[in-house]
């Protein structure tokens, strides 16, 4: 196999299927229906912050994995998409820091 | 094997680069990545301002959780539909691929008519761009983001008319790929926003 061939079959061409696409949009809705339950029980207040984060966090990765490819597709396009993505959070957390928010 | 077959299997245009991947996805996945940046500094200055307005409406005054947990639905199942008619196109079922990007840009639609009547809605309750540090950030956080999915609306229907007219064959489906990444990046982003600013008060 030559090397473009074999990039071009790096890129992901066994994409999922139809099934998988919508066991993925239901784990989708059920993460939201959870995250939206959780902001309304008091008893979950003082874990509010870290479980959104974490079930956000999750639903980032599976729509950035399966919906966008990124999971079959060749391993540069990943970098291209997480690199500038930790410096955006870094800077955020940075700023926070800077302005006194924790 | 052969290029042809290559530029079928993955709609990739048989051209030579030199890492062997196409240009238009890699420079499109390097505009995701400057996107990330820029949506990632309009988060920033939200947060930073949060909780230092001393006058109102303050978030938990008026943010409608319902509301827009049913506009984050909305935009995750427009994902869906995307990848449905890019499923469509890859295997060339023309029909299919319309009827999944009409209805991708249609959930975009409803989005953008939610997010109209939310803006109006805030207005009317007195919170305007100029009102405090949260309606600035707020307003420009989520006009962005509105704006970049109205964009996207204008994509999908552009591709739409290609498939209408028979112009979008299995060997194009890199096309549809390409608005499909927007797409998604739109709703991630809006995964983001929904957790930061709605829930996380």
């Amino acid at each position: 196999m030559s090397e473009t061939t074999h990039h071009a079959a790096e890129e992901g061409h066994n994409h999922p299927g139809a099934k998988q696409y919508l066991g993925i949009a239901i784990v989708l809705t059920l993460i939201t229906a959870v995250e939206v339950a959780v902001f309304y029980i008091p008893s979950m207040k003082p874990m509010l912050v870290p479980t959104l984060l974490s079930l956000s966090a999750l639903k980032f990765a599976l729509v950035a994995m399966f919906y966008m490819h990124l999971k079959f597709d060749a391993r540069i396009f990943s970098w291209l998409f997480v690199v500038p993505m930790v410096i955006a959070t870094f800077v955020i957390l940075a700023l926070l820091k800077l302005f006194g928010h924790w | 094997m052969a290029v042809a077959d290559v530029a079928h299997a993955g709609a990739h245009e048989p051209h030579h680069t030199s890492t062997g991947l196409n240009s238009r996805k890699m420079v499109f996945w390097a505009f995701l990545g400057s996107e990330c940046m820029f949506f990632g500094s309009l988060i920033a200055t939200y947060l930073v301002y949060k909780g230092r307005d001393s006058v109102g409406p303050h978030p938990h005054e008026i943010l409608n959780i319902p509301f827009t947990s049913v506009s984050a639905f909305v935009l995750l199942m427009s994902s869906l539909t995307m990848v449905l008619a890019l499923a469509g196109v890859q295997r060339g079922d023309n029909r299919a691929t319309k009827i999944w990007l009409a209805a991708t840009a249609l959930l975009g639609m409803m989005f953008i008519g939610g997010q109209c009547y939310e803006f109006t809605h805030f207005v009317m309750e007195g919170l305007k761009l100029q009102t405090n540090l949260f309606g600035c950030s707020f307003f420009v956080l989520t006009g962005f983001h509105g704006t970049h999915v109205t964009v996207g609306v204008i994509w999908l229907w552009t591709l739409f008319v290609q498939a209408s007219r028979n112009k979008l064959p299995k060997e194009k489906a890199l096309d549809v790929e390409i608005a499909g990444l927007y797409w998604h990046f739109v709703d991630v982003v809006w995964i983001a926003i929904f957790t930061l600013i709605y829930l996380l008060q």
